[in-house]
């Protein structure tokens, strides 16, 4: 394999060395600078038609920057954009999509009010009338839906509709606007194993057809799995591009990252002590009478790591919003920390009696619950600990500075970067953002850390360090409570697993004695003989 | 959209948007006649040329500061407050009946216990959409505004039915005992050598700059204000870290109207030193312009209300000495709410590109 620096730009400079004809899209000498950032430096990178694509990069390593401007929402400071051969100058989305270039972001930009079949046609309106449009798009969509397993009811509003299907809108959007070139962005972050699967399947069927696509991701296991070509962006500069078959996760995890990465932490076996929390018999009913835990037990000791498995959507986030001091519902059971009964709903169940208790709570959802995005580093730093003695001048102020000291302590010994206090969050990347979640929770010794998703837009190299963390806290002697619905990372970090299903536990596996298949079978809702618990 | 920087969001932005109100609202003086030159020069003379003048300006100056910190503070918890003008009316009842109660030895005293009754007042006045919006989900928008009608209507029946002296014929409160009366500009030890007694900006106008103060410290410097901004931005965040919805909401409401019915002390103690109809003037929702374009933060609520208190006392200076209308102030007024409140992104769009070249060429 090749892993020279300047893979790209050879490739650039002896044409068609690999495949006959000319490249979908070429990029040369790309450059972008935002202020002092230089987000893209000299990149070039050629697409060959009916492949699949990779770009893989930590967050903030570019690829969205360079993304971006092949989709016309910035301006490239230098460099010269193929498209089919031909030079193309994008100045809009507008013009993305007349050079048949389609994107599917992320963040879907979708209409939640309206059906499949009005966002598909929202923009691409042919006349004042919608009803032909409509009409158009139907037969369309039912000829892209057999051809692609791209399935959506036309007829279904998208609020309605899961996150894989809200996927699967956003690509017929961009195939009904006539895209031969698809960029996804990250699209399985959100999405359930299943779900992840059937897009790759999509991917495949699409790229039979034809279709060129680019897939952004940190994930390796989808670069590895997917990919025919892969190309590995690090601070702005693309570092490498190689034949997928021909590396390995290991090969490009250290491409990506500039040094050797450790995919799986090193642990300890766990030394459990008392038990620490105990859950009984809990049940929640949402505010639609629906049952979302159905009577789930479950017990952590100290010095122990139980990981909940299982598909988003089955109680789990419910159990985190119970334990952490939300009401979702009506709740029903008995939870105990350290022997002392929790109260789970009223005024005495709320995000501040749970810390008093020495619970800790990494939310799953960072964006909208573990930070306050316009917030200083410094702020967010005393989230929820904001009553904290340690934090207060006087009876009446805050003390800033205080809170501005810790923070920078605190950034110093999680590496955030940069390590700025006064930065607001939502200018750091993932990782980095998650670090100070972590820190907050981490340091002030919780008895019970309830961490979910711990790595979900994280970037590699910062999973290894928060996955450090959490088990250093736990031989420190906290009981600690994962919910992730990546397997590996269950697999990994779990002195105990129990897989949930349909707000029930479904069975209690041990790391070493199981596998992804079996828990996955568990994650489905078929019990296992061995799981008949 | 690409971020300005820091200055020309602060500084540049509302300047570009008062400068195209300006020519809009003289294009319309020339429209219909006048003399767009003439009007200008009697509006900063009247506003800004004379002690007289401003003793007018800062009087309205005053007003606007309580009124757009009352939508300051709300703002800040996510709750936009635009029952202002209830809140202050209320306040005024809440500062006559303080005043009336009893022959007050000092003015200062009055002062103190005339600001807990508006404050009262006005706090009581939103209370109750305050907790409807707390409790029962109602609009905060659609509840307060209808607060202001309700306002109007109980400050009539309290001047028809209770407080109007037996054979006065005016809907107005009785005047207020002489040692209620506060000291204005010209009373003021060192004012005095600059201002007349005429005028009607009195001491309040310390109390709206101390408020100023107080307001930032309670934002940026107080637990609670931590609380208001974090369940602003967030309330699922808020909630995560253990603030009570309920709390936030009540507090900052009681804070909004309460420093709306501060207002009172200004127009109903310090100026007409009676109680009357609609005394508010509609100062309660200048206040949504004036704590638009000062930013939501008191420094900018200080220098907003300056400007509209400007905007106040040129536009009726100019009623009153050239042929142009007084109604061309509502114009002017109206035009500078438009393109600061409303339109500032229309003028960020523009300017954007300027700041883009400028740092592609860097």
């Amino acid at each position: 394999m090749t892993l020279g620096k300047d893979t790209g730009r050879q490739a650039t400079a002896a044409p068609s060395n690999m495949q006959a004809g000319v490249p979908a899209i070429e990029l040369r000498g790309i450059s972008k600078a935002f202020g002092p950032v230089q987000a893209n430096k000299d990149i070039s990178i050629r697409v060959m038609p009916g492949t699949i694509h990779g770009i893989i990069g930590e967050n903030g390593a570019g690829k969205s920057t360079l993304m971006s401007i092949l989709y016309g929402f910035y301006r490239a400071d230098a460099g010269e954009i193929f498209i089919n051969g031909r030079p193309t100058t994008i100045t809009d989305s507008q013009a993305a999509i007349r050079a048949g270039i389609g994107m599917v972001f992320q963040h879907f930009k979708l209409v939640q009010n309206f059906t499949v079949l009005e966002n598909v046609i929202l923009g691409a309106e042919e006349g004042a009338l919608l009803r032909p449009s409509l009409a158009k798009a139907r037969k369309t969509l039912a000829h892209l839906a057999e051809e692609y397993e791209l399935e959506v009811d036309p007829e279904a509003v998208i609020e309605a509709l899961s996150v894989g299907h809200q996927q699967r809108v956003e690509i017929l959007k961009a195939l009904y606007r006539q895209a031969d070139i698809l960029i996804l962005d990250e699209p399985t972050g959100v999405l359930t194993p299943d779900e992840a699967d059937h897009l790759f399947r999509i991917l495949r069927g699409l790229k039979a057809q034809g279709k060129t696509i680019i897939l952004i991701t940190h994930k390796l296991r989808e670069i590895m799995e997917i990919t025919d070509r892969v190309s590995v962006m690090r601070r702005g500069e693309m570092v490498a591009t190689v034949t997928t078959s021909e590396t390995s996760p290991e090969a490009l995890a250290e491409l990506m990252v500039g040094r050797k990465v450790l995919l799986h932490v090193p642990k300890a076996t766990a030394q459990p002590g008392a038990t620490v929390l105990d859950v009984e018999n809990l049940r929640v009913t949402d505010g639609a009478g629906v049952a979302r835990l159905k009577g789930v037990s479950l017990k952590i000791r100290a010095g122990e790591i139980l990981g909940i498995a299982g598909v988003a959507g089955n109680g789990q986030s419910e159990l985190l919003e119970v334990l952490g001091g939300f009401a979702p519902g009506k709740i029903e059971g008995r939870v105990s920390l350290s022997g002392q009964d929790l109260v789970l709903s009223g005024p005495g169940a709320t995000g501040e009696t749970r810390r008093a208790a020495g619970i800790a709570h990494v939310p799953e959802d960072r964006h909208h619950l573990g930070l306050i995005l316009d917030f200083a580093a410094w702020e967010n730093i005393a989230f929820g600990y904001h009553g904290a003695p340690d934090y207060q001048a006087n009876a009446l102020f805050m003390d800033n500075d205080a809170i501005i000291r810790d923070t920078e302590g605190k950034m110093a010994r999680f590496d955030v970067r940069p390590p700025n206090p006064q930065l607001p969050a939502k200018s750091f990347s993932g990782g980095n953002q998650q670090k100070i979640v972590l820190a907050r929770e981490i340091e002030r010794n919780p008895v019970l850390l309830l961490v979910g998703q711990p790595t979900r837009g994280v970037d590699i190299g910062a999973i290894e360090f928060i996955h450090r963390r959490i088990v250093e806290l736990r031989d420190a002697g906290a009981a600690i409570l994962l919910v992730s619905v990546e397997l590996e990372e269950i697999l990994s970090l779990s002195d105990r697993i129990a897989v949930m299903f349909d707000g029930q536990i479904m069975g209690e596996r041990l790391p070493d004695q199981t596998n992804e298949r079996e828990l996955g079978l568990l994650m489905a809702g078929v019990a296992t003989e061995a799981g008949a618990a | 959209m690409a971020k300005l920087p820091t200055w020309a969001d602060l500084v540049l932005v509302p300047l570009i948007s008062l400068l195209l109100a300006a020519v809009i609202s003289a294009l319309v003086i020339l429209a219909i006649g006048g003399d767009p030159v003439e009007a200008v020069t009697v509006m900063v003379d009247g506003a800004l040329g004379s002690p007289y003048g401003w003793g007018y300006t800062l009087y309205y100056t005053t007003s606007f500061i309580f009124t757009g910190l009352a939508v300051t503070v709300a703002y800040h918890a996510g709750q936009f407050n635009i029952g202002g003008e209830g809140q202050a009316q209320l306040g005024g009842l809440g500062v006559a009946l303080v005043c009336l109660a009893l022959p007050w030895p000092h003015w200062s005293i009055a002062l103190l216990a005339a600001s807990v009754g508006a404050a009262l007042f006005g706090a009581a006045w939103a209370a109750i959409p305050a907790w409807l919006q707390a409790k029962r989900g109602s609009h905060i928008v659609i509840t307060t505004i209808m607060f202001n009608y309700i306002g109007a209507a109980l400050i009539v029946y309290m001047l028809v039915e209770v407080l109007r002296p037996i054979g006065q014929m005016d809907p107005a409160s009785a005047r207020f005992p002489v040692g209620a009366k506060l000291p204005n500009f010209g009373e003021i030890p060192g004012l005095s050598l600059i201002f007349s007694n005429k005028v009607p900006a009195n001491v309040s106008f310390f109390v709206a700059i101390a408020a100023c103060f107080a307001v930032w410290a309670l934002l940026w410097r107080t637990r609670l204000g931590y609380e208001i901004r974090a369940f602003g931005k967030s309330e699922s965040a808020a909630v995560y870290a253990g603030i009570s919805p309920t709390k936030v909401i009540m507090l900052s409401m009681l804070i909004s109207g309460g420093l709306a019915g501060l207002m009172a002390i200004n127009n109903v103690m310090g100026e007409s030193e009676r109680l009357v109809q609609n005394a508010s003037e509609g100062a309660g929702f200048i206040g949504i312009a004036v704590a638009l374009m000062g930013r939501n933060h008191p420094f900018g609520v200080f220098l907003a209300a300056l400007l509209f208190g400007f905007l106040y006392q040129g536009g009726a200076e100019m009623g009153l000495w050239t042929t142009i209308p007084i109604e061309l102030r509502l114009l002017v007024q109206g035009l500078v709410i438009l393109f600061t409140g409303a339109l500032d992104t229309m003028v960020r769009m523009m300017l954007t590109p300027f700041f883009r070249t400028a740092r592609g060429a860097a």
